[in-house]
């Protein structure tokens, strides 16, 4: 035990270190307080979706020599993000398919530019670099650290702002706009801070995984908890601590950052799955 | 005293017209119900009024005071709502957010109109219960609330009864008719010629593109439109 004590003790020295803890942390608290919007609102595949077009636009930041590849990949991702939110209802190609069409499309695109501009000879791993995350997150500098938290601070202040339109917009979009709030403004608001909150996770979790990040914690919140307050809070907590976890298991272990983030947060669900199970079983027999 | 006026309405969705030149005046006080066969276009209609969609000609135009805020909204359930992890308290106090602005959070008289609203419509114990857990006929009234924290002059109801059972549509009816009683000016969605003949005061009859009837409960039993459809469910 005093061994695993001294080898955090000696990590924590490392400056990448708490870069990474702090980066991992920040992440997965903006995503926890998306994912329970996006999950009520069966956007659950977006991020999945958007992170695909952050890698098509990676694939082009690389292929342009573009040093600080986030001033392409963050537009475009944010136009990708207006696009599909704002089709709606009535568009012509539904939610799931517009999202199914620009995930499949931009990952290719990507791909294939990869392939033919890359000069790099190492291309599979390049790919699975930027698909699955990598150690980068254990490679960031002092920049990348401070315009995530920047970002991070922008994300939780909008939410905070907006806490309750996010709400009534998500509960119930006709009644907010009939009733006079302007849903599409919020609708508009949320899909930016999305695009931003999936750029972001990108340099943690990498593409494939964003999506676990955004729905685990709030399915986990949404077995035990009734109220969207409740279910908010909670599921911020269980990201965050799953992230913290995951983090120092995987340096401690060695094994791929992103991945064993993502089995902590699974097992948080089983974890979750059984409290919910249990206290509505309760709950029948006394009532 | 007018409330709203529609003039020469034409309602459409992609060049296909589903209303065509439909005029009525609503009543400050009204209970009008607006009946008809299915694809008559009476949501059409309904979400004309409520401005979530553009009429093809013609126009809406409120008077005797009335702003877009005035006119409360209990729409039908969405499938999201089925598993939405909300308290009733939320629910109800989501419907003052036209209110606020840019103010992020609710101040003491928006909370204590939600309270009031619960307890005007008698789910006031349910406050800390979650919506999605609740009976259809709780889950409408918390939606009455909503509403009636949105807007005090006008409401409009799309079919509230549906899938409640007897004794919750019967309390619902009465719920309304009471509401209506306090001075709110009632639009109804509804299939239920019966009930809408015993509650409403004014009848809007659409069929196939025009109205078939536009005026009076009295009048509506008269006449042909009224005669066919309210037949054996009207007055006994």
């Amino acid at each position: 035990m005093t061994e695993i004590a001294d080898k955090f003790v000696l990590y924590f020295q490392y400056p990448f270190v708490q870069y990474a803890l702090i980066v991992g942390v920040l992440i997965a608290l903006c995503s926890s307080l998306l994912g329970v919007t996006l999950v009520l609102k069966r956007f659950s595949f977006i991020g999945d979706g958007l992170s695909h077009v952050a890698f098509g636009a990676m694939a082009i930041a690389a292929a342009m020599n573009l040093t600080n590849n986030f001033l392409l990949v963050l537009p475009v991702t944010i136009i990708c993000a207006i696009l599909l939110l704002r089709t709606g209802q009535n568009a012509k190609i539904k939610g799931d398919a517009a999202i199914a069409m620009i995930s499949v499309g931009t990952l290719a695109i990507g791909y294939l530019i990869m392939n033919v501009f890359s000069k790099s000879s190492n291309l599979a791993g390049d790919v699975c670099t930027t698909l699955f995350g990598s150690t980068s997150i254990l490679t960031l500098t002092m920049t990348e650290v401070w315009l995530c938290v920047i970002l991070s601070v922008l994300v939780i202040g909008v939410f905070l702002l907006f806490y309750h339109k996010i709400f009534a917009v998500t509960f119930d979009e006709d009644f907010s706009t009939a009733t006079g709030v302007k849903a599409k403004v919020y609708n508009l608001i949320l899909a930016v801070v999305i695009a931003v909150v999936i750029v972001l996770a990108m340099n943690l979790v990498g593409a494939l995984l964003i999506s676990a990040l955004v729905i685990f914690p709030a399915l986990s919140a949404m077995r035990v908890f009734k109220s969207f307050k409740a279910v908010t809070v909670c599921s911020l907590i269980v990201s965050v601590v799953c992230a913290a976890l995951g983090l120092l298991i995987s340096i401690i272990a060695g094994t791929p950052v992103g991945s064993t983030i993502v089995a902590v947060d699974i097992a948080g669900f089983f974890i979750f799955s059984m409290a919910g199970f249990i206290t509505t079983k309760g709950l029948m027999r006394r009532g | 005293m007018p409330q709203l006026t529609c003039q020469n309405l034409t309602l459409g969705y992609e060049g296909k017209t589903v209303v065509s030149d439909l005029s009525f005046v609503v009543n400050t006080g009204d209970y009008l119900c607006i009946v008809g066969e299915n694809g008559s276009g009476k949501s059409t209609l309904m979400r004309a009024i409520l401005k979530l969609k553009t009429p093809t000609s013609g126009q809406i135009v409120p008077s005797d005071g009335l702003t877009p805020n005035d006119i409360g909204y209990l729409p039908q359930q969405t499938v999201i709502q089925k598993d939405f992890p909300a308290s009733v308290r939320e629910v109800v106090r989501s419907g003052c957010l036209n209110r606020c602005g840019l103010r992020p959070m609710y101040n003491r008289a928006e909370k204590q109109m939600a309270e009031d609203n619960m307890q005007k419509l008698g789910v006031a114990p349910l406050a800390r219960r979650c919506y999605r857990e609740l009976s259809g006929g709780q889950q409408q009234r918390i939606l009455l609330a909503r509403a009636l924290c949105a807007a005090q002059k006008i409401l409009l109801l799309d079919e509230p009864v549906a899938g409640l059972d007897p004794k919750a549509t019967a309390d619902m009816y009465e719920l309304i008719a009471k509401l209506n009683k306090d001075g709110i000016t009632i639009i109804m969605i509804s299939h239920d010629v019966a009930a809408s003949v015993k509650f409403a005061s004014h009848i809007l009859h659409i069929g196939r593109q025009s109205a078939l009837f536009v005026g009076t409960k009295e009048d509506y039993l008269k006449s042909d439109a009224g005669r066919v459809y309210a037949g054996a469910g009207g007055e006994k």
